[in-house]
C-alpha cells in the first residue's frame, strides 16, 4: 500500500512536469495551428532567464516568473506577428501552414539557440532552489517538483475552464475547429491565433522557470523538451488542455511504476509503448476529436 | 558550416594582425596554424565547452602571450593562428572538418574533438593525414590495441579498467578498515559508458567479496532519479555507486538529499569534478566521490586553476581539464624540441619524450598516459585525488561522509 501510494505520488509529480512542458505547445499547435519546433528553445531561454535572475540578481525564480512570463508572452506575440504571419497569410490550407511553420520555426530554433550559446556559452547550467523535502501522505517529495505539479494543474485546469466556459474560450475553440467558419461568425482569427500562440509561449516560459529549479539544462537542451511535449500533445489530443494534463500525468505514473516494479531501464520504453498504443487505438489522442 | 577564425578571440586577433603586418615580407613561417573541429552546438556542446574548448583557448592565449612557439630551424617564435569549425555534435561533420583543416586550410597541427566516440571516429582520418591526435577526452579499454595500430594516436585519461581498479581498491581498503560494510548499491546510465564501467566494476567488486544489493541501469536522459534511489535506499547499502552523466549526477545528489538517503560512501559519475558541483551543493558536496581528481597541492595545479579562472571566468573541472592543458603543453614542448613543422618527428617525440607539465611529469607508455587519478573526493574546496592509493599526493578519503545539511 505504501509502495503504491509512493509510486502514484512520485509519478504524479514527474507527470506534472511533463504536463507543464506540454501545455503551451498544445495551445500553439491546437489553436494557432503552428507546429512550433522552437518551443523547447523558449522554455530553455526562460530557464536561463531564471538562472540569471537568481544567481545574478538574487531574485528568486518564483518571483522571476512575474518578469519572465510576460516577456515571453510579448516575445512570442511578436514572433507570430513578424515571422509567422506571412506564412499564415500565404498558406492555402492547413497542411501547407503546417509544413511552412515547421520549416520556419526550425530556423527560429537555431537563431534562439545560437543567441543563447553566444550569451551563456554551451556549458551545463544548474542551481538549487526549493530543493527541500515535503512529506505528503508518508511520501517524501522535493518541494520544487511539487510546485511544478501545482502550476501544471492550475494552468491546465484554468485554461480548460477558460476554453470551455467563457465566450472568448469558445471563440478560440471555434478557431481551432474551423478557422473559415469562425471568421464568418465574426471572430478575428488572426488576433485570436496570435494570442493563443503568445499564451503558449508564456506557458512554456513558466515551465522553463519552474523546471530550471531542479533540472540541469544547457543551451542545446531545447529539443529534448520539444520532443517530450510533442509526444504528450499528440497523446492527449492536439489542442486539448485536459488531454495534455492527463497524458502527462499518465506518463509520469507509468514511468515511475515501471521503474519501481519492473526495471528502471524500461522507463523510456514504456513512454513509447503508451504513445504507440494510444496512436493505434485512438489516433486523435486520448481526448481528441474524431478525425475531421 | 560555420567557420570561426581569429574573430573568436579578440585579443588574439589584434596580436595576430600585428604579427601579420610585421612579418608580411618575411619568407619563413610567420605563424603556426592550429585547427580544431569541436562540438559548439548539439548535445556534445556542453561537455566540449566545459573540458576541451576552454583549455584550447587558454593555451592559445598563453602561448601567444609568451611570444609563440619557438621553432629552432627558423630561430624565432611563431604565434598560433587558430582555425575552428563546429562539428555540430555530428561525427561525419567532424571528419569532414578535420579533412578540410588538413587539405584546404593546410593547418600545421589539429587538436582533437571532444568525447570518446568522436575521438575514435576521428582516429582513422588523423592517421591517414599523419597528424598527431592527443585524444584526451577518450576513455576506452581498447586504447592499448588502438595505439599499436595508429602510432599517432595517444590516450590521456587512463583506461576504464584503471578507474574500476581505483574504485575497487578504495572500497576494499575502507571495508578492511571497518569503515563500511559489504553492501553496495550500483546504478548506471544505460549507454556504452555506463554499461562498460558498471560491468567491469561489478566483476571487480564481486571478486573483492562485496555484495551488490541493488544493481540497475536507467535510460540515458532520465530526469527523475527518485524511483531508482528509493529502491537503492530500501536495500540499505553502505555505498552508493553511480556511473552517471552530469545532469543525472546532479539529479542523483539532489534527490538523495531530498529523500534523506545518506550512505557512508557516495560515488557519482561524470560532473562530480565540475566546480559547478561544489557551487550547487556547497557544504553537501563534502565527502562525495567521483571519477578523476587532482593533486591540489601541486604548484602546477594551483597555478592552472587560478589562471584558468582568470582567463575563462570560471574554474576548470578537476578531471579531464588539467590533463587537456597538460597534453597541450606536451604538444608545444614536442614541437619546440623538434624545432620545425615535422609532424612525424613530433609524433615520435610525444611518444618517447618526457615532459614537465602542470600535472607533473608526463611520459607516455605505448601511447598511454598513466599519470591519472581514478577516484577523487570533495574535501573542503577542492576535489582531491584519493586513488590510486599509492600515487604521490593521494589524500586519505573521508568516510563515512558527513550527513546532508
Amino acid at each position: 500500500m505504501t509502495l503504491t501510494l509512493d509510486i502514484v505520488l512520485s509519478g504524479l509529480v514527474l507527470g506534472g512536469m511533463y504536463a507543464l512542458i506540454a501545455l503551451g505547445l498544445t495551445l500553439q499547435y491546437g489553436i494557432a495551428r503552428i507546429m512550433n519546433l522552437s518551443y523547447g528553445e523558449f522554455l530553455v531561454a526562460a530557464a536561463f532567464a531564471a538562472l540569471f535572475l537568481y544567481t545574478g540578481m538574487a531574485i528568486n525564480p518564483v518571483v522571476g516568473l512575474l518578469a519572465v512570463v510576460p516577456a515571453s508572452f510579448a516575445g512570442n506575440w511578436l514572433l507570430y506577428q513578424i515571422v509567422l504571419m506571412p506564412l499564415v497569410k500565404r498558406a492555402k490550407n492547413q497542411g501547407m501552414l503546417e509544413v511552412d511553420s515547421i520549416l520556419g520555426t526550425f530556423g527560429v530554433l537555431f537563431v534562439i539557440q545560437g543567441v543563447m550559446l553566444v550569451t551563456f556559452g554551451g556549458s551545463l547550467q544548474s542551481y538549487s532552489y526549493m530543493s527541500v523535502p515535503v512529506h505528503i501522505l508518508g511520501t517524501t517529495l522535493a518541494l520544487n517538483r511539487v510546485l511544478a505539479l501545482v502550476f501544471a494543474l492550475i494552468i491546465g485546469g484554468g485554461l480548460y475552464l477558460m476554453l470551455t466556459r467563457t465566450r472568448y474560450g469558445t471563440a478560440l475553440r471555434a478557431v481551432a475547429v474551423n478557422p473559415v467558419s469562425a471568421q464568418l461568425s465574426g471572430i478575428d482569427i488572426r488576433s485570436a491565433s496570435a494570442l493563443a500562440f503568445a499564451a503558449g509561449g508564456a506557458i512554456a516560459a513558466a515551465g522553463g522557470v519552474l523546471i530550471s529549479m531542479f533540472l540541469t539544462f544547457s543551451a542545446a537542451s531545447g529539443v529534448v523538451f520539444t520532443m517530450k511535449a510533442l509526444i504528450i500533445v499528440i497523446m492527449g489530443g492536439v489542442g486539448n488542455m485536459l488531454g495534455a494534463l492527463v497524458a502527462g500525468l499518465l506518463l509520469g505514473v507509468s514511468e515511475t511504476a515501471v521503474a519501481r516494479l519492473v526495471d528502471p531501464g524500461l522507463a523510456i520504453a514504456v513512454t513509447y509503448a503508451l504513445f504507440l498504443s494510444v496512436l493505434l487505438w485512438r489516433p486523435t489522442g486520448l481526448f481528441g476529436r474524431p478525425a475531421r | 558550416m560555420r567557420k570561426y577564425t581569429l574573430a573568436a578571440f579578440r585579443t588574439l586577433a589584434v596580436a595576430a594582425a600585428t604579427a601579420w603586418t610585421l612579418c608580411a615580407t618575411a619568407q619563413a613561417q610567420d605563424t603556426i596554424k592550429i585547427g580544431w573541429a569541436i562540438s559548439k552546438t548539439g548535445p556534445f556542446a556542453a561537455g566540449a565547452a566545459v573540458t576541451t574548448l576552454s583549455n584550447y583557448q587558454v593555451w592559445v592565449k598563453d602561448v601567444n602571450d609568451a611570444g609563440g612557439i619557438l621553432l629552432k630551424s627558423t630561430g624565432k617564435k611563431v604565434k598560433i593562428e587558430v582555425i575552428e569549425y563546429d562539428d555540430r555534435s555530428n561525427s561525419e561533420e567532424m571528419i569532414k572538418a578535420v579533412e578540410r583543416l588538413a587539405t584546404q586550410d593546410k593547418v600545421d597541427f589539429i587538436l582533437p574533438p571532444w568525447s570518446t566516440g568522436m575521438n575514435l571516429a576521428a582516429a582513422p582520418i588523423f592517421n591517414k593525414l599523419g597528424y598527431p591526435q592527443l585524444a584526451v577526452t577518450a576513455n576506452t579499454n581498447q586504447a592499448p590495441q588502438l595505439t599499436k595500430r595508429w602510432p599517432n594516436l595517444t590516450f590521456w585519461l587512463g583506461l576504464p579498467s584503471e578507474i574500476v581498479d581505483g574504485i575497487v581498491e578504495t572500497f576494499t581498503k575502507m571495508q578492511k578498515e571497518g569503515r563500511i560494510n559489504k553492501k553496495i548499491a550500483m546504478i548506471a546510465v544505460g549507454d556504452q559508458f555506463g554499461i562498460e564501467l558498471s560491468s567491469a566494476t561489478r566483476e571487480g567488486l564481486k571478486k573483492a567479496g562485496f555484495d551488490l544489493v541493488y544493481d540497475k541501469s536507467y535510460p540515458f536522459g532520465t530526469q527523475d532519479m527518485q524511483p531508482v534511489l528509493k529502491d537503492a535506499q530500501a536495500a540499505n547499502p553502505d555505498v552508493l555507486l553511480a556511473f552517471s552523466y552530469p545532469p543525472d549526477t546532479f539529479a542523483i545528489t539532489d534527490t538523495a538529499k531530498v529523500i534523506a538517503f545518506n550512505p557512508k560512501v557516495m560515488f557519482v559519475g561524470v560532473g562530480t569534478a565540475f566546480p559547478m558541483y561544489k557551487g550547487k551543493f556547497g557544504a553537501n558536496a563534502e565527502g562525495i566521490m567521483g571519477i578523476g581528481g587532482s593533486d591540489a597541492a601541486l604548484e602546477g595545479i594551483k597555478w592552472y586553476v587560478q589562471h584558468h579562472k582568470e582567463v575563462v571566468g570560471r574554474e576548470p573541472d578537476r578531471w579531464a581539464s588539467p590533463i587537456t592543458y597538460a597534453s597541450l603543453q606536451v604538444l608545444q614542448q614536442a614541437i619546440e624540441r623538434v624545432g620545425k613543422i615535422d609532424r612525424e618527428a613530433v609524433i615520435k617525440e610525444i611518444n618517447t619524450g618526457s615532459f614537465d607539465t602542470i600535472i607533473g611529469k608526463v611520459k607516455l607508455d605505448n601511447g598511454l598516459n598513466h599519470n591519472i587519478w581514478a577516484v577523487g573526493q570533495w574535501q573542503g574546496n577542492d576535489f582531491y585525488g584519493i586513488a590510486p592509493v599509492g600515487k604521490q599526493g593521494a589524500k586519505a578519503p573521508i568516510a563515512p561522509k558527513p550527513g546532508w545539511q
